[in-house]
């Protein structure tokens, strides 16, 4: 059904219909997919590089200029690039390491590759946000650098951090729909090639309905956990 | 008494900002007693919170010496110094304690570091608790307490290695006079009780008069006059003295007039 045809309330009421879902939901499953696998590995290497920068950093627990200002480059380097041209790039590697270009597991890649970055950076602002007189009391306490890390600064920034990860899912799945129209299937590839290329905006306005649903429950849990946790800690 | 307990002596220290070098600690030499509470009193900017933080080397002097018994802290390397912190306790302005923690874990927290664990670490929480009077606020977050109880689970984890010293960086200093008195109470009690050695920060002098046995004035990275509390009151020698304890009779000769009105 296109808006060239038949009115924008006609449309939308089709973007319900039966027809259409059996279309999208196999899509929301794809998108599903790779949103869960690209969000796990974001989680893992985001969280690594983003302590192993405050750690270095000239303030940290292990002050390493050289270690700092090589990770800090590199992770520049990747968020200077519009995430359309990570894809591109990435499309080599990806065929390198999962055999083929295209599809889901390719597409993971780039996610990762370009969210990774992203997140790091979200969890180093939430680290650094830690009062500093709480790492010094435990430091005065004879606890050791790791400890202070894993005990203190991470549990005190926890609601943070879940704040910063809710935002680092949410660019996920933009993202995905973006890598859709290279190939990689799910919600994005629906919306380009019947959406855009075939004026089904019937089809366009279901994966609108989708993607909103989807980001709205990620940032509704991600707000709701880190509230439960600073309301347990009476901080609000 | 009478014998030093923890020497300081020939402390230098300063910072670097851009290409300026500020020398905080100008040569510091100071002993202190087993048992005694030695007040450090000076106006904000003399170096006295620099001076307390390189007793357990938070701050790194750039020379000079740090002994607390026969253990010499400026020598030590890192492991052994993160062992020798763990017989130093240490209360700040600002509390610090762990948010993430009910005030049971704050106690316990530095008990995990020593290898007290299981029943023995309950015991220990137990007993820090009722010191400090808070045994019914075992399980509360520090967001749910006063000014005043946060300090005293501040004390309380201070204390649970059962340390040899315990160093005050102004630690009534964001507190009430009311809650202020009680804290510094607990500390006398603590001091008695457990014959602890306590060095105390403050820029208030009356919090000095009121629990310190001797006492330092600092001022500009030096100390200028060292003595007996009753002594430096009645006979100040030096101008920051003078000026501290003028200030202070002017408080309180005010605060009597308004009394008597």
């Amino acid at each position: 059904m296109s808006l060239y045809k038949y009115s924008f309330f006609e449309v939308l009421m089709h973007s319900f219909s039966a027809e259409v879902w059996a279309q999208v939901l196999p899509a929301i499953s794809e998108t599903m997919y790779m949103v869960g696998v690209s969000s796990i590995f974001v989680l893992v290497f985001g969280i690594i590089l983003g302590l192993v920068l405050v750690m270095t950093s000239k303030e940290g627990l292990v002050p390493c200029k050289v270690i700092h200002t090589i990770l800090g480059a590199i992770i520049n380097c990747f968020r200077s690039l519009p995430q359309v041209i990570i894809i591109i790039v990435m499309l080599p590697v990806a065929r390198a390491l999962v055999g083929k270009s295209y599809g889901s597991n390719a597409c993971i890649i780039s996610l990762v590759a370009s969210c990774v970055p992203l997140f790091a950076r979200l969890v180093e602002s939430s680290l650094l946000e830690i009062d500093k007189g709480k790492i010094e009391a435990a430091k005065a306490m004879g606890s050791g650098n790791m400890r202070i890390l894993f005990t203190i600064m991470v549990p005190e920034t926890l609601p943070s951090l879940i704040r910063a990860f809710t935002n680092a899912v949410v660019i996920v799945i933009s993202m995905t729909a973006l890598a859709g129209s290279f190939g990689a299937g799910g919600i994005g590839y629906i919306a380009v090639t019947y959406g855009y290329t075939r004026f089904q905006h019937d089809l366009l306005f279901a994966t609108i309905i989708v993607l909103i649903v989807i980001v709205q429950a990620v940032q509704i849990v991600g707000d709701t956990l880190s509230k439960i946790i600073l309301k347990k800690r009476h901080l609000i | 008494m009478d014998e030093k307990f923890i020497e300081i002596s020939k402390l230098y220290k300063s910072f670097y900002n851009k290409k300026q070098k500020i020398e905080v600690l100008k040569g510091i030499d100071l002993s202190v007693e087993k048992g005694e509470i030695y007040g450090i009193v000076g106006f904000s900017g003399a170096g006295k919170s620099t001076l307390v933080r390189c007793i357990n080397r938070l701050e790194e002097p750039d020379s000079g010496m740090v002994k607390i018994g026969a253990q010499e802290i400026t020598s030590l390397g890192k492991a052994a110094l993160n062992e020798q912190r763990r017989k130093i306790g240490m209360i700040f302005q600002q509390f610090n304690l762990f948010d993430s923690m009910t005030v049971e874990k704050n106690i316990a927290y530095p008990l995990k570091l020593t290898g007290v664990t299981g029943k023995e670490a309950d015991a220990r929480v137990e007993e820090m608790l009722n010191l400090v009077g808070l045994t019914e606020k075992k399980n509360a977050y520090p967001g749910e307490l006063s000014g005043g109880q946060k300090q005293r689970v501040g004390i309380a984890r201070a204390l649970a290695n059962r340390p040899d010293v315990l160093l005050s960086d102004e630690a009534t200093s964001a507190l009430d006079p009311q809650t202020t008195l009680s804290v510094l109470d607990l500390l006398k009690e603590i001091n008695q009780k457990l014959g602890l050695t306590i060095i105390l920060i403050t820029h208030e002098l009356e919090v000095i008069k009121y629990t310190c046995h001797r006492m330092a004035v600092m001022e500009d990275g030096k100390l200028l006059e060292q003595g007996l509390v009753e002594d430096i009151f009645s006979h100040p020698q030096c101008e920051t003295a003078r000026n501290f304890i003028r200030v202070y009779n002017q408080f309180r000769n005010d605060y009597q007039k308004e009394e008597v009105r």
